[in-house]
């Protein structure tokens, strides 16, 4: 494929492809960018208590879950911040899928293992079993729909399928980390090149309005423009759910879960600092780790700061005290010693209109 | 394969120079653009700026990365590529014409001398791609 490789957790790992980030990031916000994302854990819960189980590690509300639906929750630390953030996927009542990040996997397995306490669930991390490709962008639907008989158009955002696509047996989600609609297929490990070849094929890669294959670089500045965190940068385990805006994963009136007394007493008292958007405002661009200045203190960090292809604008993300994080609000980036002006905007940047 | 131009000096950094008369025009290579990806913004120094030979002058950004550039010989910037400024592509497009970045009085031309031939850096790039 001529990609240009960086190792990722312990992953070779394309960055970009030879068409390059920026006609990558493009592609799948105007027709469709095919993402290999098989690196991402998957751990497999099964048992009575599979629900109960992970709903007292995780912080969003499992019971809430039908079969064929998915949920984005964190596993959160005794004190509410984050080990990871993850998707779980309810395959039947007594049956859940996990699926984590990379560089996490191994962490999050041996969490998970050390709080088993007497449940009736068997734990499996089946990582290593599953290859996952995302198919997104407007014309993602169009594309899967050629390989699979699943009636796609039905599955809704957040819900999922079990079927064959391009004969393989798989997991078909409506889910992804860009912004845009799109698909992530679960199949086994050794299908990977069939079924990334045959999507390149049926998406009609090599043409100006066909598939792209896309590198680590473009899934960044997707997911960055569409304002999802990256675990790593804006949350680990020194951020609180709260302060990374992710109140919305935190369920704390569902009973209780590992963090949700700290989680409960910041909500009540308010946090002290925040995750905030913000968009650069003079020439520069804001890179991870810098500093942010407001009135001559440096009062935060970028977590994530690149150039947004598709906005044409240089944004980030970065956390701030609340006195200062309000849209609106002007602030300074130290890029390499040079201050630059930026504005807190509303996050997502990008939004897609349908 | 990259493109390496005969009648060019060239840095292990990947910069080129183009020798005219007394003053040297510099850029990134055409390997070294294609490492970098989409460039995305170019910093320049002013006219007048002095640098020695070796010492960085501005830097590149793509997507995803900064990269500092260095001046190849000692001198002072005579002229800065303004078009730069709204067109960062053209380090990519045209890496030795359009992309050119800053035109240096050079204080002692004998410094090109110590510079890579085409051939040399070609070898280098190979070397350091291995």
């Amino acid at each position: 494929m001529g990609g240009r490789m960086v190792d990722f957790g312990g992953w070779d790992m394309p960055v970009q492809y030879p068409a390059g980030t920026i006609e990558e990031h493009l592609r799948t916000r105007n027709h469709a960018g095919l993402f290999d994302v098989s690196h991402m854990g998957e751990i497999d819960v099964r048992g009575a208590d599979a629900i109960a189980f992970v709903n007292r590690l995780t912080s969003n509300d499992v019971r809430k879950l039908v079969d064929g639906q998915a949920q984005y929750s964190a596993l959160t630390t005794p004190q509410g911040t984050v080990i990871d953030d993850l998707l779980v996927y309810r395959l039947a009542e007594d049956h859940l899928l996990l699926v984590v990040n990379a560089s996490t996997t191994e962490k999050d397995w041996e969490w998970i293992e050390s709080h088993y306490a007497g449940e009736s669930v068997e734990l499996n991390n089946v990582s290593s079993d599953y290859c996952q490709l995302a198919v997104q962008g407007p014309d993602a639907q169009a594309i899967l729909q050629t390989l699979t008989d699943l009636p796609l158009s039905e599955i809704k955002y957040y819900h999922f399928t079990r079927g064959t696509v391009d004969g393989i047996e798989g997991i078909v989600s409506r889910t992804g980390y860009t912004g845009e609609d799109g698909f992530e297929v679960y199949a086994p490990a050794d299908r990977a090149e069939q079924l990334w070849n045959k999507i390149l094929e049926v998406g009609q890669t090599g043409t100006p309005t066909g598939v792209l294959p896309c590198g680590l670089a473009a899934r960044n500045t997707l997911r960055l423009e569409a304002g999802l965190s990256l675990y790593g940068h804006e949350i680990d385990e020194t951020t609180t759910l709260l302060e990374a805006n992710l109140g919305w994963i935190c369920k704390l009136d569902k009973g209780d879960f590992i963090g949700r007394e700290p989680l409960a007493r910041q909500k009540e008292e308010g946090v002290k600092r925040k995750l905030v958007g913000f968009e650069v405002t003079e020439r520069g661009i804001a890179r991870d780790d810098q500093e942010v200045v407001v009135a001559g203190q440096r009062v935060g960090k970028v977590t994530s700061g690149s150039p947004a292809p598709f906005l044409k604008k240089n944004i980030g993300f970065a956390y701030l005290p609340v006195e200062f994080a309000n849209v609106g609000q002007q602030v300074e980036i130290d890029v390499r010693g040079r201050l630059v002006g930026a504005q807190l905007v509303k996050a997502p940047f990008y939004k897609r209109t349908k | 394969m990259a493109n390496v131009p005969e009648d060019l000096h060239y840095s292990k950094d990947h910069e080129w120079v183009r020798v005219d008369g007394d003053q040297a025009i510099v850029g990134i290579t055409d390997y070294a653009q294609n490492s970098l990806g989409d460039v995305v913004y170019v910093e320049l120094p002013k006219a007048q700026d002095e640098f020695a030979a070796n010492e960085a002058f501005g830097s590149v950004e793509s997507v995803k990365a900064v990269s500092e550039v260095f001046s190849p010989v000692t001198g002072v910037v005579v002229r800065i590529n303004e078009s730069l400024a709204d067109e960062p592509e053209s380090v990519n497009s045209d890496p030795y014409g359009e992309g050119w970045m800053i035109r240096i009085k050079m204080s002692n031309s004998g410094e090109v001398d110590s510079l890579l031939t085409a051939a040399e850096y070609e070898d280098f790039t190979k070397a350091e791609s291995e």
